[in-house]
Formats: structure tokens, sequence, C-alpha cells
């Protein structure tokens, strides 16, 4: 399997997205590292899928806009599995509001844990990747930071702040063989955008060429690409798995 | 030769791939021996873990020579 002896984390994978990577890079060889921030019930669900199917996992809960349990966290992973080859950014969470309404503490919480929590991650893994010189770096963006969204001010900041961030790292990297590439999703059915009115949703729709919204596992396979050896000559990019819907 | 000197030594040899008798106190880690801004950091990483100690970054910036870390070394030692 062309992931074997690899070992990956991926953060926020206890649900949605984040499980559909963690239990893809499983089936291709990796060991993963299932990290969550409260759902610990989600978490052992998404490491009991991966043990019964024969692979090998480990739920780790850390708040990863906390630097210090973000070091801890490696720890722990590095202790269990010994090395750390992959990394994951997906943690993400939404607190939509046009800017008159938007809290500055919605501009924090949503900053801090996409944005932030992506660098403090990004930092604790330095360490075993530069020594390895080896690594995978996969930052979650989203469309939204290509194009803007109105009532999501703070998520398009981070979302395009993750861009930035994964192209400068790919020029810090390069030279290790450590690729770091973002993806940016489009409209994908999961807890996240399970809560948007119906109408909202039939607008978005009618934008998708392919005239469907994805699947967390379709966003899963572009990060499995960009994880595997096959993939070693792309760094800096962003690839777009939205269904047509910016082109 | 000192035993923080043998032990730089070899960290210098294995990081930055070059040869140990390039190795010498007056040598300059970007001059003499080809290293590069990350190579700086990688060795500046690894000496903290081998000699159990943490170097800032203020310091990190003034050791540019072979010799300055090993003096850098022996004085926290
Ligand atoms: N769904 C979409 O249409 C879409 C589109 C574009 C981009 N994205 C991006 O894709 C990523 C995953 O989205 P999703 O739809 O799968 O979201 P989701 O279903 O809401 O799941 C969010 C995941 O992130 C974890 N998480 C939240 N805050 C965290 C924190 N501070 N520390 C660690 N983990 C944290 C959650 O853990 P707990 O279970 O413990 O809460 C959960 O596993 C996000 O970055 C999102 O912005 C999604």
């Amino acid at each position: 399997m062309e992931l074997e002896g690899r070992v990956a984390i991926v953060t926020g994978s206890s649900r949605g997205i984040g499980r559909a990577i963690a239990i893809e890079l499983s089936r291709r060889g990796a060991a993963i590292a299932v990290n969550y921030a409260g759902n610990a019930a989600a978490a052992q669900e998404t490491a009991a899928v991966i043990t019964a199917a024969g692979g090998r996992a480990l739920a780790v809960r850390a708040d990863v806009a906390d630097q210090e349990q973000v070091e801890a966290m490696m720890k722990q992973i590095l202790n269990e599995y010994g090395r750390l080859d992959i990394l994951v950014n997906n943690a993400g969470i939404t607190r939509d509001n046009l800017l008159p309404r938007l809290r500055e503490s919605d501009w924090d919480a949503v900053l801090n844990v996409n944005l932030k929590g992506a660098y403090n991650c990004a930092k604790a893994v330095m360490r075993p990747m530069l020594k390895a010189r080896w690594g995978r770096i996969i930052n979650i963006s989203s469309v939204v930071g290509l194009t803007g969204n109105a009532g999501q001010a703070n998520y398009a900041a981070a979302k395009a702040g993750l861009i930035g961030f994964t192209k400068s790292l790919a020029r810090e990297l390069g030279s290790r063989s450590i690729t770091v590439n973002a993806v940016a999703p489009g409209y994908i059915m999961t807890d996240m955008t399970d809560g948007l009115a119906e109408e909202t949703k039939s607008k978005m729709l009618a934008g998708v060429p392919l005239n469907r919204f994805g699947k967390p596992e379709e966003i899963a396979s572009a990060v499995a690409f960009l994880a595997g050896e096959g993939a070693g000559y792309i760094t800096g990019q962003v690839i777009v798995v939205d269904g047509g819907m910016t082109m | 030769m000192s035993a923080v000197f043998n032990r730089v030594k070899e960290i210098i040899v294995e990081q930055l791939g070059v040869e140990p008798e390039e190795v010498k106190l007056e040598a300059s880690f970007v001059d003499d021996l080809g290293a590069d801004s990350l190579d700086i950091v990688e060795l500046i990483m690894a000496l903290e873990e081998e000699f159990d100690l943490q170097i800032p970054d203020e310091d990190a910036e003034k050791i540019r020579k072979v010799g300055e870390v090993i003096k850098y070394i022996e004085e926290r030692k």
C-alpha cells in the first residue's frame, strides 16, 4: 500500500471531511492520529471504523488553537507511533454574520481555530519532518477563501490566510522534500453545512456545474493523492474540489 | 580538543553533510560550510536537543562560526 509505514495526523477527524480523510489515508496504509476537540465518542467511532478495517488509529484530544495542547498531542503521537509524516490541517469552525453584527469573539474564534490552529500544528511537526527530510502538509482551505462570501468575512479571511501560509511554507520547506498544499472544498455535505437554509442551498446548487453537492470522500481522495509519493513534485498549490463552482 | 567540540562537530557533519576536517573553529557556517538559513535553524534545533538547551533567537543570530557555538555551549554547561 502506498502510505504503508507512514503516520498521519488529521485534525478535526471525529466527524465530516476529517473523518473521511482519516479513513482514506488509513485505507492507503498510513497509521492515523484522529484529533478532535470535544466529541470523544465521535473520534472513537472514526478510530473504530479504521481498526475494524485492519488499520491503526489513535484518538487524541487537543484544541488546535492552543499551542500547549497541540505540542502535548504531537508528543503523544510520536510516543505511540515513533514518527509523523503527514499533517492534514482540517479542523475548522464557522461563526457567520454580516460584518456590522460580527462580534470580536466570532472573529477571534474562527481565526484561532482555522488559521492559528494550522500554524500551531505545522510548527509542532517541524522537528520530525525536517529530521526525516520528508513530509506532507495539507491544509483544508475553502473556495470561500478564493471568492469571498457575504456573511463569512472571518471564515474567508482565515481560509485565504491558509493559502498564503501554504505557499510560504512550501517555499521554506521544499529543499527538505516536504510538500505543502491546500485543498479548497466547495459545498460538501457535513454537519457544517447541514444547518444552512434550504433557500441558500438551492441558490448555491444553481452555481455548481456538476449539479450536486460534494461528499466528504471526494475531498479525502484529493488529500490522499497529495499525501502520496506520486504527488512529490506538487507543492504550494491549491486544489479546488467544488464540482466546478469556481473556475 | 574538547568533548563539546567533538559532539558539535559530529552534529555539523551530519546536518550539513560536510567533511569532519572542514569543521574548524574559525569556519563560518554560511561562507565556509555552505549552510542556508534552514540549515542553521535545523542545526540550532539539533544542538538544543543534544545539549538540552534553549537557544533564543537573539543568541542564534549571533552565532556565525563553529568556534562561537562551542563557546556558547561551554559557557552554559
Ligand atoms: N463542509 C463544507 O462544505 C466545507 C467547505 C469548505 C471547507 N470546509 C472545511 O473543511 C474542514 C472540515 O469541515 P467539516 O464540514 O467536516 O466540519 P464539521 O463536520 O463541522 O467537523 C469539524 C471537525 O473539526 C473539529 N474541530 C472543531 N474545532 C476544533 C478545535 N478547536 N480543535 C480541534 N478540532 C476541532 C471537530 O471536532 P469535534 O467533533 O470534537 O467537535 C470536527 O471533527 C473545515 O476546515 C471546513 O472549514 C468545509
